[in-house]
């Protein structure tokens, strides 16, 4: 195991944390929480893999995935935004059923041949030395969520409809009073967090672990989730994190395959624990919190005439 | 969200509507049997067969009424635990975590020293099993207080944990010495069990549960604790003026619902299992949040939402073999089930009504959406 083979693990396990968790702060951003991270996620993998197994063509699965995601979320969007149901429960109630959908459907594809996505090698800079497969020999997956990162950051606080966003996640009743419409603002964004989960989803099917195999997801969804809180709504933050995830995932399996004297169970844990220890570590600094909150996280909004 | 032509306005009753919140949950189960009936036509499924295997079929023999209520007990009395934290406004979503913690306690007695019979083992079984819940939904009640950490996803994140760690103690250490190689505790000797007290397989903890709905009732909705609950709740700011600490009942909330999951964690091994096995429950401590939602949050009403649900248990096994239908049939039916629920709710507290875009006298979105173009 060397360096270079490391790193690569370790970028290709932060990608699906990485993408998820941004779909999920432009979300939180316009003020809303939407727990099923897990179910859309588990809906893009099944969804995605499906469709690179029954038309071959791995590019359609992602293109699927990212449907599947969105169609989840539209769900959540109509129960939340239109109904104003509770977002706590109505997230509780998508990742239930999405796991659960996502597993019936998936009961057809169990142990089935799954499509990779194929790695992109730019020719002759992916055989630089060193860094020429961490920089230029990727799957495309994993620029795909450099450039979100960047487009996430650029979309918040670098452009007019960005900024719309955050009021609408900061002072629901301001924003209303100023003409923007709140609830369209907020379903756009729960939309695309779907998108992103979706895509995070197939990233796992299709590239991660070329298969199907129920709970494949494994709790990233909510390791997403926490992301956004540890990034403190940040996406370059997001960024890191995720890298940090990735990296404990890695050291997780890499030290299950060297055979370290610990059971393989505790190992497994180390994301999980990870987690609720970066959680406790953000949340202790409340100033870095209270800063970047969207005001009206999880508040129901409905405009008064 | 809103049509071309139409869309949904919510307009707030001025009180909420007592016939809703009891025709609400009735109507989500109507609306989930019949989108379940679509769902079974479109797999080529009779709907009308496969409604009865879920629904009917389970209810016709004597042992597999008594198999529902013994499924139902577990879900029952994490529904109640969790009511208290759900009243408060406070997000226990590990309830599975503290039951597997609860099992594990309480298991440490007939794993560790198999040879205790006496009549104080069975007790302090069920005092460690509910101990051990306790203990588990302190942490992320405890982080929550102190450091303001987010409950929702480290009590999730501590189910992850416990599932992991009973799968090792079931594989490792406690693995039963004369098993097989079968990755099991040993089976707990009769003494440790709790006793079947009617039929075939009913056991002592359906005591629990109807003990559990009429404290529950009567703390809820008779006294100052409960009071506060709801207060808290509802009106945080009141509850603050009116004295009433946030933290502590944060802190009462989840040690409730935790010594609930862990006393239905060490009934469970303690009474259908026999034993410690690497999975503890069929993911009880989820279903119990649709239970405690369905049943509106009040003993009574998930009692009866318990028994639903466990009938969707038992119906899934039963489509699985008599139909040939896939057991996540009946996680879907679940899910699909608190989605009806949380969207019939919206009809207590508001009248919906379908307008024409352009007629409503509210203000027009006319700015551009913001996409999410990235």
């Amino acid at each position: 195991m060397n360096l270079e083979g490391a790193i690569l693990t370790i970028i290709t396990a932060a990608t699906p944390l990485l993408i998820a968790a941004l779909g999920e702060l432009v979300s939180e951003r316009s003020g809303v929480l939407n727990l099923g991270v897990e179910g859309m996620m588990a809906m893009g993998a099944v969804v995605g893999f499906a469709t690179a197994h029954l038309t071959g063509e791995p590019a359609l699965g992602v293109f699927a995935s990212i449907l599947a995601g969105t169609a989840t979320a539209a769900l959540f969007g109509f129960l939340t935004l239109v109904l104003v149901a509770n977002q706590v429960a109505s997230g509780l109630a998508l990742t239930l059923f999405g796991l659960g959908l996502a597993a019936l459907i998936g009961d057809a594809f169990v142990s089935l041949p799954g499509q990779g996505l194929p790695e992109i090698n730019i020719p002759i800079l992916s055989e630089l030395p060193a860094i020429g497969r961490i920089v230029f020999g990727q799957d495309a997956l994993v620029y795909v969520g450099i450039l979100l990162t960047f487009g996430v950051w650029w979309f918040l606080f670098r452009t007019r409809a960005g900024l719309i966003l955050r009021s609408v996640g900061d002072n629901h009743a301001s924003a209303h009073a100023l003409g923007y419409p709140v609830i369209r603002v907020r379903f756009m964004a729960v939309l695309f967090g779907g998108a992103c989960a979706g895509l995070a989803g197939g990233y796992l099917s299709l590239v991660y672990t070329p298969q199907w195999t129920q709970n494949m997801t494994a709790g990233r969804g909510w390791i997403a989730l926490a992301l956004v809180v540890f990034a403190t709504w940040l996406p370059w933050r997001v960024a890191a994190g995720a890298l940090l995830f990735g990296a404990v995932s890695i050291l997780q399996l890499h030290a299950q395959a060297f055979g370290v004297g610990v059971p393989s169970q505790f190992l497994s844990m180390l994301p999980y624990v990870t987690t609720i220890l970066v959680l406790v570590l953000i949340s202790r600094s409340s100033t870095l919190l209270r800063a970047n909150t969207p005001a009206c996280l999880a508040q129901p909004f409905v405009p008064d005439r | 969200m809103t049509g071309a032509a139409m869309r949904i306005e919510l307009i707030r009753r001025p009180h909420q509507s007592t016939t809703m919140a009891i025709a609400s949950p009735l109507l989500a189960i109507a609306l989930t049997l019949i989108t379940g009936a679509i769902m079974f036509a479109l797999s080529g499924v009779n709907p009308g067969a496969a409604l009865y295997v879920y629904f009917i079929e389970p209810l016709t023999a004597w042992w597999s009424v008594e198999e529902l209520l013994t499924k139902a007990a577990p879900i029952i009395l994490i529904a109640i635990g969790l009511a208290f934290c759900y009243r408060s406004n406070t997000w226990n979503i590990g309830a599975e975590g503290q039951l597997v913690a609860g099992a594990i306690a309480g298991s440490a007695i007939p794993i560790l020293l198999p040879d205790w019979n006496g009549p104080l083992v069975l007790p302090l079984m069920l005092l460690m099993g509910i101990a051990g819940g306790m203990a588990y939904a302190a942490i992320p009640a405890l982080l929550k207080v102190r450091f303001g950490t987010n409950e929702i996803l480290t009590s999730l994140m501590l189910v992850y944990s416990a599932q992991l760690f009973v799968d090792w103690l079931a594989r490792g250490p406690w693995r039963n010495p004369e098993g097989l190689n079968f990755p099991d505790s040993r089976p707990f000797s009769d003494g440790q069990l709790l006793p079947v007290i009617f039929g075939d397989d009913i056991r002592l903890h359906i005591v629990f549960v109807l003990i559990a709905v009429v404290v529950a009732w009567f703390v809820l909705g008779r006294t100052i604790t409960g009071f506060q609950i709801a207060v808290l709740g509802q009106a945080p700011r009141a509850g603050a003026f009116a004295g009433f600490s946030r933290n502590r009942m944060i802190v009462v909330a989840f040690l409730i619902a935790g010594g609930m999951a862990g006393l239905a964690g060490i009934s469970e091994v303690a009474g259908p299992t026999e034993m410690l096995r690497t999975t503890v429950s069929p993911g009880y401590g989820f279903t119990a949040i649709i239970v405690a939602f369905l049943g509106r949050l009040q003993p009574v009403g998930m009692l009866l939402a318990g028994l639903l649900l466990a009938l969707t248990f038992l119906g899934g096994e039963g489509a699985q073999f008599a139909l040939g239908l896939s057991d996540q049939t009946t996680q879907v039916f679940q899910g699909m089930l608190l989605f009806y629920v949380l969207a019939c709710d919206t009809l207590i507290f508001y009248t919906p009504r379908i307008v024409r875009t352009g007629t409503a006298s509210g203000p027009t979105p006319r700015t551009p959406a913001p996409g999410a173009e990235t």
